[in-house]
Parts: C-alpha cells; structure tokens; sequence
C-alpha cells in the first residue's frame, strides 16, 4: 500500500548553494579597518604649573594654512619636502644650531649601548578652514619622518626593518626615535569659514 | 599499447557532480563566517582620504566610530550639506561626543577600557574645524586614542 517514498532530486542543491553563496560573496566586506593612530594630549588640569617652556630651537613649527598651504618654521614648503626635513631636523648630523638640541646627557638604552636622543619636537598647527585630506597627507609625511627614522636605526643595528624586530627591540628604538608630534590648540587663522 | 587503446573506447565517464554542493557549502560557510555585516546605516557620504603610513586597528570590540560627512542626497533637505557627524545611527551634535564616548565605554569591559580607541571616519572634503571640535569633545571625554581612518596607498 505505502508506496516507496521517491528520492528527493539533490541536483539543485547546488544552485542554491551558488545563489547564497553569491549573496555573501557580494555582501562581504573584507577590509580590515586601518588607519594612522594618534595620541591626544590630555587637558592638564587647572592650577598645575605650567611645564617648562622648550627652546625655540627644538621645536620644528608645521602650519597648513586655509588655502592648504604647508608652511614649515615660517616658510613655505612642499610636501614631498616635508619628510627629509623633520629626519634632518630630528638627527641633526652636523649640530646645526638651528636644529634640535641633544639631550644633555647620553642615555643607555638596551640593545643599542650609549645614544644622544634628541630634544626635538614637531609641532603641528592647522587652520579650521584647513581640508581633511591635506592636514591627514602631513599626519602621514610625519608619521614616515620617524618610522624612516626608526627603520634606518634598526637596519643600522640589527640589519632588520623595525617592524621585523621582537618586542623588547622595537622599545629600544621607540625609546630613541619617541613620535613627538604634538598638536597645538587651534588657532582661527585665516578667519571664519 | 592495448591498454590505452581499451581506456580511449568507452568514451570519457561523467564527472560525478555529487560533491559539487558540499564544495560550494564548505564555501559558503567560510563567507558567513567571515561576513561582517555593516552595523550602521551611513547617512552621510564617506569617502575616506589615503594614506601610506597605517596601522590596523586590531579589536574590533575596542573601536568605536565617529563618522563626518555631508548628508547624503537623501537628507540634505533636512540636514543641509553642511557635514555633520553621525554616532551609531543618528546625526548628532558634537555636544552629544562625550555622552556617546561615556555610553560606549559602560558598554564594554572594564579590563579593555584603557584600550578603548576611537576612530575618526571623515571625509576627505571635511574642513580641519569639526574635526578639531571633535578632538576637543574627545579630550573632555579623556578618550584619547584616536585614529584616522584612511584608505591605503598614495
């Protein structure tokens, strides 16, 4: 009486398969988010001391203007510029006065013995009418400037590129090349906008 | 010699497709599992500059995202074009940062909350103004490691 029950046809399986697995195909996004990473300076609070002042000669002074312009200790620069500047001006081969400082005293970093670092900091400064793309364009060359910086110690010392080196390594070199980039209070330079 | 003569006179056998469904399963699977599915409807456009110098940004528990922008066409009659910032799914104020930065920390455990990083989302058009307000905000809120959210390359 009970008929055999007939075998489902497996055969369209796959396309349905296919069809779903389409959809996700087109509906994944795979990129991983990335981006250049910052500290902000916390807001020191109220009656503190103020911090001792740094030496003009120390401070490497970065202003993008309104009109997307790089200006670098009062005068203007072009951005591909920008990167071997802030390295001259953190190493300082030939001491010129005009760029930074040492510290007064050599300092015994693990793994690389007896090093100057520098006193040198870049202060970068933009304008509110100052477009996004620009002012993230001069985050990069900056960024560069110091991960050069710490590429050229590593392959000095280690014979390996920064990011190739074991932790304790790559915190000696970050403890000679610190990213002292810090950013100043907005300024309204070029007016409203 | 016979015996490839023998093989050649059957004609080819037809390739069983009975596995071709677990294939394209174990594919599909692999796609769900990796989907991430976009949390928040964008109502503004977001197109994000470029950059060499990137990091990724590594928990994706620990990021919480401020998007700026211009409204896209659909909400320009209510909002204007002027860009705004959006915080989950809505168009907010830059007063509305620190709440939003103090709800995203409750959310999360208290281990991670020193590594809790906010991601800025702008786009490249934006003006330095808003985004400085917002650093400002973020300050305030002592949520200090921030990111630039930028594409790759150059």
């Amino acid at each position: 009486m009970a008929r055999p029950v007939q075998e489902i046809n497996a055969g369209s399986m796959a396309d349905i398969a296919f069809l779903l697995l389409i959809f996700f195909l087109v509906t994944t996004t795979m990129d991983v988010d990335s981006g250049i990473t910052r500290k902000l300076s916390a807001i020191p609070p109220e009656n503190q001391p103020k911090p001792p002042d740094v030496k003009e000669r120390n401070v490497y002074i970065v202003l993008i203007n309104q009109h997307n312009q790089l200006a670098v200790e009062g005068e203007l620069m072009a951005v591909n510029k920008l990167c071997d500047g802030v390295k001259e001006f953190i190493n300082n081969p030939n001491d010129d006065p005009n760029l930074s400082e040492k510290k007064d005293e050599a300092v015994d970093v693990p793994f690389l013995g007896m090093m100057e670092l520098s006193k040198g900091v870049v202060s970068l400064q933009n304008d509110k009418g100052t477009s996004y793309h620009k002012y993230i364009e001069i985050q990069n060359e900056l960024v560069r400037a110091f991960n050069e910086l710490r590429d050229e110690l590593s392959m000095r010392k280690f014979g390996m590129l920064y990011k190739d080196l074991d932790d304790p390594k790559q915190k000696a070199v970050k403890k000679v090349y610190p990213m002292t980039i810090s950013e100043a209070e907005p300024r309204n330079v070029g007016g409203k906008k | 010699m016979a015996k490839f003569a023998r093989k050649g006179k059957g004609g080819t056998p037809a390739i069983s497709t009975a596995s071709l469904p677990d294939i394209v399963f174990m594919l599909l699977f692999f796609f769900m599992v990796t989907t991430v599915m976009r949390e928040v409807d964008l109502k503004i456009s977001v197109k994000l500059p470029q950059a060499t110098e990137i990091k990724k940004l590594e928990k994706k528990s620990l990021v919480s995202y401020i998007y700026v922008g211009a409204p896209i066409k659909a909400f320009q009659k209510v909002y204007g074009t002027e860009p705004r910032l959006q915080l989950n799914d809505e168009l907010s104020k830059i007063s509305d940062v620190g709440a939003y930065i103090s709800a995203e920390r409750e959310k999360m455990d208290e281990r991670d909350i020193p590594f809790m990083t906010t991601s800025i989302k702008a786009d490249m058009e934006v003006k330095m103004g808003i985004i400085t307000e917002i650093k400002q905000e973020l300050k305030k809120a002592s949520a200090l490691k921030i990111n630039y959210s930028t594409r790759k390359g150059l």
